[in-house]
């Protein structure tokens, strides 16, 4: 018995740990003077130093891209969270011709190839004049997280209890009303999390705006991590600065999330 | 989720007949239960009318905008003959199934299908199976332990792709990296500076650690959300029974969590068949085209080689095998909700 708990948490431990390492290394490269980076054998005792912090962020447009990506994340999340509110609460809570089809739909536009047809993209921005634009980035990012988004918020609807809602109608609220009123209150868990996936998404989203937004002006932030590697070699400390940078925004709603994000998204995700 | 107990009344009667019958009786646990929408009907006939379709209209109408419309253009462009000429005078050549026929004979073609057929399915199996053993372990755990764990999980799930894509390039770097020097102390030999990116098949290798890595997290906090659900009087009466961890494995929790292992290991192939920003980010598809997957392979044929014609063909038969993998989770799902 002692054996097995010893075997099964330092099981867990190692597994940790290997999870973890990436992420570390990642923060502790960030941080070392760029003598320490490129050794053969690592450094693992250093002076913590800002030096490729500032080499990262000190980049030309560095806070054109830092804007950008805020724009084009917040933007797409946002409107994707009014659309598929609407839509969620229409399947979750109404009868109507073509309901099965638009399920049906939604689960198949949730897999969505996107990383397959960028050529497509495009073409279609290339002729209508749509590259370069952060509007063109906001408004596939918003297409890309709307089916989850939908199907997530309607499990979260379905799960409010359909009396709740009766009873404020009889109390003399009109079906918009009663939704604000009950319904809103009780989907702050959903909307945190689809908003998170969301966020992610667009956050990350790399095929697209490479392919689409050739003009350093209208590009995001993951291109910008990969600016640090050139053909002549790699600065690797800011590189690694770049990328905890990037990921902290992530890292920190996750953390602050946590297991409600965790159940939420399941949830959604799970459900298919 | 949609993983409560109604796998149980298959599952355990050859264990424990008596308690199984009993368990699928009761009702799902109040977490679980998010399918509860049937409304009264009266009221729906009521206020069915334009108020659904005003609700729907504006996913329906930027659905049919953004993703359709692309979806279809693709088709269409893939009949086509759109070369760097016919992109600059904006005049397409009509070409029939030039692009198909062109591909489907292509060796290259086949290997790049091939190569990504492999690469899905090693690394799903590789995700489900490690995936699964941590979501047991996370169920086993002590509450502390099972949060340093979980809080490892989350990590590594959090961290950006591109954010990881660069770290993986940096561990693999070949003369500074963390894993040359690890293996070096190990006492292998050879890998004094031992370059990961040489051939298209380690360069995989690496991107399916990278993969595997990130995905995990998903299945495992998925496994361990699911088997909380499977009430402890399952495992005891499979205990009593005599069972195995094996045996409980495949007698209790597999037929339990049948529809979770079912629909995430087609999110994985899915997710995984479509991998771009991983495989194209550590090595751009190379050395000499040798880490192309389909993905990356349309990217290429497209913007580096200026044949969007048959870059469009290459994704439409991208699609074509997505939705045949497609198909069966779809059946599954309406199945599933048939039953339920």
């Amino acid at each position: 018995m002692r054996a097995g708990a010893i075997a099964k948490n330092g099981g867990a431990l190692l597994i940790a740990l290997v999870l973890i390492f990436p992420v570390y290394w990642m923060f502790a490269s960030s941080l070392k003077p760029q003598s320490e980076i490129l050794t053969k054998d690592p450094v693992f005792l250093f002076t913590p130093t800002f030096d490729n912090y500032t080499k990262a962020t000190g980049v030309d447009l560095f806070w054109t891209y830092v804007t950008n990506s805020l724009i084009v994340t917040i933007g797409a999340v946002l409107i994707s969270l009014v659309v598929a509110l609407a839509a969620a609460f229409a399947i979750a809570r109404m009868k109507f011709r073509g309901r099965k089809g638009l399920v049906l739909g939604i689960m198949m536009a949730q897999m969505a190839p996107w990383e397959v047809m960028v050529i497509v993209v495009y073409m279609i921005a290339r002729d209508g004049d749509y590259l370069n634009s952060l509007g063109t980035l906001t408004a596939i990012y918003f297409v890309m997280v709307l089916p989850f988004t939908i199907w997530t918020l309607r499990g979260f609807i379905a799960a409010v209890p359909v009396e709740l809602e009766e009873a404020a109608l009889i109390d003399g609220c009109n079906r918009g009303q009663a939704f604000m009123k009950v319904i809103f209150p009780l989907l702050a868990p959903g909307l945190m999390s689809t908003s998170l996936f969301g966020f992610i998404t667009a956050w990350n989203e790399f095929a697209m705006v490479l392919i689409l937004n050739k003009e350093k002006e209208s590009q995001t932030l993951p291109l910008w991590l990969t600016q640090f590697q050139t053909a002549f070699g790699s600065d690797w400390g800011a590189t690694m600065a770049a990328s905890t940078l990037f990921a902290l925004p992530v890292l920190l709603v996750f953390a602050f999330l946590q297991r409600r994000a965790v159940g939420g998204l399941t949830a959604g995700a799970v459900k298919g | 989720m949609t993983v409560h107990s109604q796998g149980a009344v298959s599952t355990a009667p050859e264990d424990a007949p008596g308690r199984a019958a009993g368990e699928s009786t009761t009702p799902p646990p109040p977490t679980g239960s998010q399918e509860i929408h049937t409304p009264p009907r009266g009221r729906r006939s009521r206020l069915g009318g334009l108020v659904p379709y005003l609700l729907i209209a504006p996913a329906v109408i930027s659905m049919a905008v953004l993703l359709l419309y692309p979806l279809v253009k693709n088709v269409i462009l893939s009949f086509q003959q759109v070369n760097r000429k016919e992109l600059i005078t904006r005049v397409p050549e009509w070409v029939g199934f030039d692009n198909y026929t062109e591909l489907l004979k292509d060796p290259d073609f086949w290997t790049v299908v091939l190569r990504s057929l492999v690469f899905t399915v090693a690394n799903v199996l590789l995700i489900m199976v490690i995936g699964s053993l941590i979501g047991v372990l996370l169920n086993r755990l002590g509450t502390k332990m099972r949060l340093v764990l979980s809080l490892a999980l989350m990590l590594a799930w959090a961290m950006p792709i591109v954010a990881s894509v660069t770290v993986f390039r940096w561990l693999f770097d070949e003369q500074f990296g963390v894993a040359n020097w690890v293996l070096r102390s190990l006492g292998f030999s050879g890998y004094e500076q031992h370059n990961w990116f040489e051939t298209g098949f380690s360069t995989l290798v690496i991107v399916t650690l990278l993969i595997v890595w990130g995905s995990i997290p998903f299945v495992a906090l998925n496994m361990y959300a699911g088997l909380t659900t499977i009430g402890s009087e399952l495992y005891e009466a499979a205990k009593m029974d005599g069972a195995n961890g094996w045996r409980t494995f495949w007698s209790v929790v597999f037929p339990n969590l049948k529809p979770f292992f079912m629909i995430t290991t087609f999110l994985e192939i899915i997710w995984v068949f479509k991998a771009f920003a991983q495989v194209y980010a550590m090595n751009m598809g190379g050395p000499d085209h040798a880490s192309e997957t389909l993905p990356v392979y349309a990217y290429i044929t497209g913007q580096g080689l200026f044949r969007y014609g048959l870059a469009a063909a290459i994704s439409v038969l991208t699609i074509v095998m997505l939705i045949a993998i497609m198909s069966f989770y779809f059946r599954l799902i309406l199945k599933q909700e048939e039953e339920q």
